[in-house]
């Protein structure tokens, strides 16, 4: 009886705990999660990729690439800012140390989506593909949030 | 000559000094508060042409960026955004300028709906080349144009991400820096107001 309480207990608790999670995407020791990016205004301008990894693994892996039906070039860059300057270098390789998390967001590492096949719209999703050196390819849904978000919003996807 | 006469002599000619000196450093400061009045000419989306004097009597936000800038830009842009949506019914003493390092680009492809799309209070302000110039330099501010094969139409910028305030008659206040977060940005303002 003690043994169905907690398991109903369990049961009442996980959806919760659900929605206080953004779904992840599991690959051998690594999770990628957070995968949002920002309406854009038609399809002139390169859009955004921002995402979360996290490695529980002993190794250490890295970021090689990403690729998505929604760019023709999607990139992965880094906005660097030096001597009060900001540009937005290429990155041949994101490190995902053994254990760490990293995460693609504002003022950092980024992906740029440039060629946009289509213009992203707000409360869709698309697909991405992220390269990894050990895990090999991994798919997130990237959700797209309003121009103004300013990082991932889990909550609002029920 | 007595050495008491000459000891108050000395003393003299040290305060005479320091006077002086504070007199040097008083008038220095105010030189370089008048010195620093930012100015330009830039236009809108529809022609119209704005200079600072615009502006006169309102505080004035002023960012310089481009459109096709995926990070820096819409991060900042959405902080601009926050702060006149906190600032309520104080919002018309603010003018928040999105000044364009990519002026031709930015034109041809809508900076007035770019800027809109984050907060309709945004103005959007695009020159030619050498006002673009102008006006950077007058914000003592650094720009330029990089080459990029792999970039969207072959070039990208790089620039100061800050964010500029300029006071009621035009004088420079201060800069906040890249990821400022937008209450600390209202706060100074509200203070100012």
């Amino acid at each position: 009886m003690k043994a169905f309480a907690l398991a109903f207990g369990y049961a009442m608790v996980l959806p919760t705990l659900a929605l206080a999670e953004c779904p992840g995407v599991t690959a051998g020791e690594l999770t990628v999660s957070k995968a949002w990016s920002r309406v854009t205004i038609g399809t002139q301008r390169p859009a955004v990729f921002y995402v979360e990894i996290r490695n529980d693994g002993q190794t250490d892996d890295r970021l090689i690439g990403i690729e998505t039906s929604a760019a023709g070039m999607p990139m992965l860059h880094q906005t660097v800012i030096k001597d009060g300057v900001a540009s937005m270098p290429h990155a041949a390789a994101v490190e995902i140390p053994a254990g760490q998390t990293v995460s693609l967001a504002p003022g950092g590492y980024h992906g740029m989506l440039m060629d946009l096949t289509r213009p992203l719209v707000e409360g869709e999703s698309f697909p991405v593909t992220l390269t990894f050196e050990q895990a090999g390819a991994v798919e997130i849904e990237t959700r797209i949030l309003p121009i103004r978000a300013q990082e991932a919003q889990c909550d609002a996807e029920r | 000559m007595s050495l008491r006469t000459i000891r108050l002599i000395l003393w003299g000619l040290v305060l005479a000094a320091a006077a002086a000196l504070a007199v040097q450093q008083w008038t220095m400061r105010e030189t370089a508060v008048d010195s620093f009045r930012p100015d330009f000419a830039l236009q809108d989306g529809k022609g119209q042409t704005y200079t600072m004097a615009d502006f006169k009597g309102r505080f004035a936000l002023v960012f310089f960026g481009f459109t096709n800038c995926p990070d820096v830009c819409p991060t900042t842009m959405s902080e601009v955004a926050q702060v006149m949506d906190d600032l309520g019914a104080r919002a018309d003493q603010v003018q928040p300028l999105f000044i364009s390092i990519d002026p031709e680009r930015d034109r041809r492809q809508g900076l007035g709906e770019y800027v809109a799309a984050f907060h309709p209070a945004i103005l959007g302000l695009a020159g030619d080349d050498a006002a673009t110039r102008d006006a950077a330099s007058s914000f003592k501010i650094h720009f330029s144009r990089e080459d990029d094969p792999a970039a969207p139409d072959g070039y990208t910028m790089s620039h100061s991400p800050g964010l500029y305030l300029v006071g009621p008659d035009g004088e420079w206040l201060r800069q906040f820096a890249y990821e400022t977060p937008a209450a600390e940005i209202l706060a100074d303002i509200e203070k100012r107001i």
